[in-house]
C-alpha cells in the first residue's frame, strides 16, 4: 500500500466515523421525538389547549401553562435583550483591557455555567422577598433574565468581533465618533448574530422549570394571568407535575404538553434562522 | 425553500398569538356539573394561596377545581414546594393554607409563632405507604416491621445486602432497595414509622422524589424491595407485588395485612398508613372565602381524595375535623 492510499483510507475512515457521530445525536433525538409523538399527538386537540388544569386527565388542559410561558417569554426578552446587548457592546467596544475587564470577562463566562436552580434561589431572595414581587411573572422573568444574560452577552461579543476592523476604521476616517460607529456600522452588521443568540437563549429559558419552582411559580393556576404581577405557571412545571402522577393518563397529557413546548421552541429557532438569513443578506462589505 | 419555511413559521406564530387573545375571552366557562356537597354562596371573591406537599397536591387541586364551580370569583392557586417548603412559606405568612404529608415540626411551629401566626392542623385523607417487590419474587409472602427496620435502619448501611440476612429461608441473593428521596414527607413518615426516628435511614438505596421512577425501578428488578404511596401501587398492580406488613400488634388486626381501601381506612394497616393534612393560618380564617373553602374541602375530601387515588377517612372523622376547624375559626375571630 502506498502512502497516498493509506492517507486516502484514513480519510475514508474518518468520514465514516464523522457520519456515525452525527447520527448518534440525530437517532437519539428521533427516538425521543417519535416516542413523544406516538404517545401524545392523539391527545392534542383544541380542548387540551384551551382547558384549565383538572384532576381528571381527560379534561385537563394547558391553557394557563402556555399563557404563563408566553408571558415569561415576552417579559424575559424585554428585560434581557437591552441589558445583554448593552453589556456586550460595552465589553467589546468600550472597555479597556484592564484587570477589571478581565475579571468581568471571566465571571460572565463562569455565570453561563451556573446551575439554573442557583439563579432560582437568588431570584427568590432578591426579587421575591427583598423587592416584594413574590411568585409573580415579573419575578420569574427577572430570574430567567439573569439566567440568559451571560449567554446573550457572550454571543453579542462574538457577533461584534466578527465585524471587520476595516469597517470601523472607515467610519472613524470619515470623522464618526465611537457611538456613531457602533450604532450605525457595528450593530447593524452584527445584528443577525446577536438576534440568533438572544433567541437561542430564550428557547433555553422557555424550558426551565427548576428556578421558577424555587421562586414560587405554582402548579395549579385556574386563571390566565393578566398582568406581570399575577401568579403563574409554565409548561415545564405542568409537565413535571403530570409526569409525577400515578395515573397513566397524566403521562399522556405530559407527552402532549411536551409536543406543544417543542413546537414553541421550534418556532423560536425558526425565527432565529430566518433573522440570521435576512440580516446576512443585507450586510455587504 | 427558505421562503416556504418562513411563511410556515409565521403562520404558526400568528395562530399562537391569535389563540392567546381568543382564550382570554373563553377561559371562564369551564364549570363542572358533578354534584358536590355543601352550599357556597355565589358572590364570594378574593384569592386563596396554597402551597406545600406534592403528595397532597392532587386532593387540593381536585377540591380547588370543584370549588371554582361553586365560587367562580375566588382565585385559588396551589403550588408544590414540598411539605418543608410549604411550611417555610406558611410560617412566614406568605400563604393561607399549607398542604403537608407530615405534621409540622417544632422548629417550623416556632417560626410561625414568631410571626404571630397560629394555625390548625386538619387531616383530610389517608395514604397507605405500600411495600412492594417484583412480581416474580416468590419468596416474600409477608414482612414484619422489625424486619423492615433491620433493612432500613442506618446501621444496615453496607451490611444488610442479601435477602437471607433478613430471613434465613429467603434466598442468598442481593437485595436492591428503592425508596423516597430524603427531602420528601414520605421519607420522614416511613423512617419515623419503621426505624423509629424521623429522617434517619441507611443511605445506600435508590432514592427518588418521583414515585414513578421507583415504580419503574421495582418493576424491572427481580431483586428489588421498595416503598411508595398506595396510588402508585394501585395504578401499576400488574407490574408490582405488594407485601403484607405485620406490626406484631394484634390489637389492630392479626398477622400481616395488605394495604387496601378498607385496611387503611379502619387503621389495621399499621404503621404505614399515614394521614395527609392541610394547615390553616389563623389570620386567613378572618376571610369568608377561606372559611368557605376549608369547609368545602372537608365536605368533599372523602369523594375527591378517593377519585385521585387516596383513601378517605371514616365519615365521623371528617365531622370531627370540621368541628375542630369551626372552633379554631371562631376562636381566632375573637382575638
Amino acid at each position: 500500500m502506498t502512502n497516498a492510499e493509506k492517507n486516502r483510507l484514513k480519510d475514508k475512515a474518518f468520514q465514516v466515523f464523522g457520519v456515525f457521530c452525527t447520527f448518534i445525536g440525530l437517532v437519539i433525538l428521533a427516538i425521543f421525538l417519535i416516542d413523544i409523538l406516538i404517545e401524545g399527538l392523539a391527545r392534542i386537540d383544541w380542548d387540551f389547549i384551551t382547558s384549565l388544569p383538572s384532576r381528571r386527565a381527560s379534561r385537563a388542559g394547558i391553557l394557563t401553562a402556555w399563557a404563563g410561558t408566553l408571558w415569561i417569554l415576552v417579559l424575559t426578552s424585554v428585560i434581557a435583550f437591552p441589558l445583554g446587548i448593552a453589556a456586550g457592546v460595552y465589553l467589546e467596544e468600550y472597555s479597556k483591557k484592564t484587570r477589571l475587564a478581565n475579571f468581568l470577562e471571566v465571571n460572565i463566562a463562569n455565570l453561563a455555567g451556573v446551575p439554573s436552580i442557583i439563579y432560582g434561589l437568588l431570584g427568590m431572595e432578591m426579587f421575591g422577598r427583598v423587592m416584594g414581587l413574590g411568585g409573580s411573572i415579573l419575578a420569574g422573568a427577572l430570574t430567567l433574565s439573569l439566567l440568559v444574560l451571560p449567554i446573550i452577552i457572550v454571543t453579542t461579543r462574538e457577533a461584534i468581533k466578527a465585524v471587520p476592523r476595516s469597517i470601523r476604521d472607515a467610519s472613524y476616517a470619515l470623522g464618526a465618533s465611537k457611538w456613531q460607529t457602533t450604532w450605525n456600522q457595528v450593530l447593524p452588521a452584527s445584528f443577525g448574530g446577536i438576534l440568533t443568540g438572544v433567541i437561542l437563549a430564550l428557547s433555553r429559558a422557555v424550558g426551565e422549570a427548576a428556578p421558577l419552582i424555587v421562586i414560587g411559580a405554582l402548579a395549579y393556576v385556574p386563571f390566565v394571568p393578566t398582568s406581570p404581577t399575577d401568579e403563574f405557571t409554565v409548561l415545564p412545571i405542568q409537565i413535571f407535575n403530570w409526569t409525577s402522577r400515578p395515573q397513566a393518563d397524566f403521562l399522556v397529557n405530559a407527552a402532549a404538553a411536551i409536543i406543544i413546548l417543542l413546537l414553541i421552541t421550534f418556532i423560536l429557532n425558526g425565527i432565529a434562522v430566518y433573522l440570521r438569513n435576512k440580516w446576512q443578506k443585507r450586510v455587504k462589505w | 425553500m427558505s421562503n416556504v419555511r418562513l411563511t410556515y413559521t409565521k403562520l404558526n406564530f400568528a395562530i399562537l398569538l391569535g389563540g392567546s387573545l381568543l382564550l382570554g375571552a373563553c377561559g371562564g366557562n369551564n364549570k363542572t356539573e358533578e354534584g358536590t356537597n355543601g352550599t357556597v354562596s355565589e358572590n364570594l371573591t378574593g384569592s386563596i394561596q396554597i402551597d406545600g406537599s406534592s403528595t397532597v397536591y392532587p386532593i387540593t387541586e381536585a377540591v380547588a377545581e370543584e370549588f371554582r364551580a361553586e365560587a367562580p370569583d375566588v382565585k385559588v392557586t396551589v403550588g408544590v414546594s414540598g411539605s418543608g417548603g410549604g411550611f417555610k412559606k406558611f410560617s412566614r405568612g406568605e400563604i393561607d393554607l399549607a398542604n403537608a404529608s407530615r405534621s409540622i415540626k417544632p422548629e417550623e411551629a416556632d417560626a410561625a409563632k414568631e410571626n404571630n401566626i397560629s394555625f390548625v392542623e386538619l387531616s383530610v385523607a389517608f395514604d397507605g405507604l405500600t411495600v412492594v417487590v417484583h412480581p416474580e419474587n416468590n419468596w416474600v409472602k409477608e414482612i414484619t416491621v422489625a424486619e423492615l427496620k433491620k433493612i432500613w435502619e442506618p446501621a444496615a448501611q453496607g451490611k444488610i445486602k442479601k435477602w437471607n440476612q433478613i430471613r434465613p429461608e429467603w434466598p442468598d441473593k442481593e437485595i436492591h432497595l428503592y425508596g423516597a428521596g430524603v427531602e420528601s414527607g414520605t421519607y420522614d413518615y416511613f423512617t419515623e414509622a419503621i426505624v423509629g426516628k424521623s429522617h434517619s435511614s441507611r443511605g445506600d438505596y435508590t432514592a427518588s422524589e418521583d414515585d414513578n421512577v421507583l415504580v419503574q425501578g421495582v418493576s424491572t428488578d427481580p431483586l428489588a424491595l421498595g416503598f411508595f404511596g398506595y396510588a402508585y401501587y394501585e395504578e401499576n398492580q400488574s407490574k408490582l407485588k405488594a407485601v403484607p406488613v405485620d406490626d406484631q400488634n394484634d390489637a389492630n388486626g392479626k398477622g400481616a395485612i395488605l394495604p387496601s381501601m378498607e385496611t387503611v381506612k379502619d387503621g389495621s394497616y399499621a404503621p404505614l398508613s399515614r394521614p395527609l393534612f392541610i394547615y390553616v393560618n389563623s389570620k386567613a380564617t378572618a376571610r369568608p372565602e377561606v372559611v368557605e373553602f376549608v369547609n368545602f374541602y372537608l365536605d368533599n375530601a372523602a369523594t375527591l381524595s378517593q377519585e385521585v387515588g387516596y383513601i378517605p377517612m371514616p365519615e365521623e372523622q371528617y365531622k370531627e375535623q370540621k368541628a375542630k376547624f369551626q372552633q379554631f375559626a371562631s376562636g381566632s375571630a375573637k382575638k
